[in-house]
């Protein structure tokens, strides 16, 4: 049975994925201008002079965009079908699924609270996003 | 002086081969014959080309298929769209003296896989780490995530996407070459089987086998050839780059990639929106003309779906768009670039099966690698 892909880390990734199977979610923040950086790398895209550090981010969120997969490829017929943007309130945005929701349009209003919530797979914990009420 | 814009480098060869199920050819033959298809055209010979440019296989197979002895070679792969920026690269090379005579091929056995190295999932990339373990893999769950929020913010949904494929399904009603040529409706679209919600299967690309090839030379070496009376020049172009995760791309609802090269080629061709007689936008879905139409100004923020709805880019309408079906009803092999710019020069000759009036400008707009690059053409059939 095929399964559901698994990150392998490389160096540069290997905090974020830390963080992770300690149920936190990780970013890179430049020192000099306070500003969230994602996907990883080992300097702060686009500027040279800039330093950064690795933050523990809020995990929350809100949805920016999803489709509803109904053609999922083998392994991911038990997965969620909402492949979904979240903006984190830190700024960066993020590719996940959302869980623990009935998968129709109804449900998933642009803009929604949400909150990470960390499932395993194999070696890692993934960052999967649940809808929140309103606060 | 030779420049790289402005009509000076000019195509002299362009041809197709055929489209559909092709199981018993092997993508670099599909090369081959596209590119000797297009040497024919030109009224050349492979021994005059010495410039070889493609995406997908390296140049250098490509090159050494078709028995050419290449001083210029370009591989640069962008994806589908490569091709709108292998023709600016294949112009600025001619111009520079890097080449003479270059050829630029596609070949793709998307449907049948006929000699396709086998896809192999990699956990350690980027999109292996932090798009496709959510199932975001294939072009359907992928390129089509950010539609949503490009329809939200500006009060549009899956009726406009539909209109889309309506609208182009004109175009590839009477064009025998067509994938998808039964005449459709908004309610037909809505109605077919639910791929990635919004997005239709007839909001989805048509999967395809075949080719198609480019000869570029200078209009000074033209003026030799048969093709004389064909020649299209090239009179602006422009391409940028965003994210490579789709998930990265700078702003969901506006690809600034298609801003800035689209920009580019208005500007070193020195024209404007109103100049523009035809429009390609390389269409693997139907919200990416929605995205270019507004990015590359021909309308304004939020316009795009009343002003397909309006027909303006139907048969008869004022900006006449994806006129050999596009993606959606046409072909697409899987980097369907080649066959926006080939409809684009039939346009030009006066040769398309489906002839829009009078075109003396056309603008063609690529893109790859999902919201990744973008490469843009304005090409003409005078100076």
């Amino acid at each position: 049975m095929p399964e559901p892909m698994t990150p392998v880390p490389t160096p540069q990734t290997q905090p974020f994925w830390d963080g992770a199977a300690r149920d936190k979610l990780m970013l890179q923040r430049s020192i000099q201008s306070g500003r969230y950086f994602f996907y990883p790398r080992g300097f702060v895209p686009g500027h040279v002079n800039e330093t950064y550090e690795w933050v523990e981010a809020s995990g929350h969120g809100r949805l920016a965009s999803y489709i509803i997969n109904r053609r999922p490829l083998p392994g991911y017929e038990n997965e969620s079908p909402i492949i979904a943007l979240v903006e984190l309130d830190e700024g960066p945005r993020m590719m996940t699924n959302i869980v623990d929701v009935e998968p129709i349009p109804e449900n998933l209003r642009i803009g929604a609270r949400v909150a990470v919530e960390f499932r395993r797979r194999g070696e890692v914990n993934l960052p999967f996003f649940k809808l929140v009420g309103e606060s | 002086m030779t420049s790289m814009h402005g009509g000076d480098i000019v195509v002299v060869g362009a041809a197709e081969t055929e489209l559909g199920a092709l199981p018993d050819v092997s993508v670099l033959e599909l090369h081959g014959r596209a590119g000797v298809a297009a040497v024919r055209d030109a009224g050349l010979d492979l021994g005059d080309v010495d410039g070889v440019a493609t995406a997908g296989p390296l140049a250098m197979e490509v090159s050494h298929y078709l028995g050419v002895t290449p001083r210029w070679l370009d591989g640069t792969m962008a994806g589908g769209g490569s091709f709108m920026m292998l023709v600016r690269h294949a112009a600025a090379a001619i111009a520079a003296g890097a080449a003479t005579t270059v050829l630029i091929t596609h070949g793709e056995s998307g449907r049948s896989r006929v000699g396709v190295p086998r896809w192999v999932p990699n956990p350690n990339s980027l999109g292996g780490q932090f798009e496709q373990p959510f199932g975001s893999f294939a072009p359907y769950s992928s390129f089509t995530v950010p539609a949503r929020a490009f329809l939200h913010e500006r009060g549009m949904g899956p009726r406009d996407l539909a209109e889309v494929v309506v609208a182009q399904r004109e175009w590839a009603i009477p064009n025998p070459k067509a994938s998808r040529r039964r005449p459709t409706t908004v309610e037909d679209v809505l109605a077919a089987e639910m791929i990635a919600d919004p997005f239709t299967k007839d909001m989805c690309c048509v999967v395809t086998d075949g080719g198609g090839a480019l000869v570029l030379t200078t209009q000074e070496r033209a003026r030799d050839l048969a093709s004389v009376d064909r020649l299209v020049h090239v009179l602006g172009s422009g391409e940028s780059a965003e994210a490579p995760l789709v998930s990265q791309m700078e702003e969901l609802g506006s690809f600034h990639a298609f801003r800035r090269a689209s920009a580019e080629a208005f500007a070193t061709a020195g024209l404007e929106h109103d100049d523009i007689d035809h429009l390609m936008c390389y269409d693997a879905f139907a919200h990416l003309p929605l995205y270019m139409l507004e990015d590359l100004g021909f309308v304004g923020r939020g316009e795009s779906g009343k002003f397909i709805a309006e027909g303006h880019t139907r048969p008869g309408g004022q900006l006449p768009m994806n006129t050999n079906g596009g993606g959606l009803s046409y072909t697409h092999t899987g980097m369907y670039g080649m066959f926006a710019i080939q409809e684009a020069v039939r346009q030009l000759r006066g040769e398309a099966t489906v002839q829009v009036p009078d075109v003396k400008v056309s603008f063609v707009q690529g893109v790859g690698m999902y919201f990744a690059t973008a490469g843009s053409l304005i090409l003409s059939n005078r100076v």
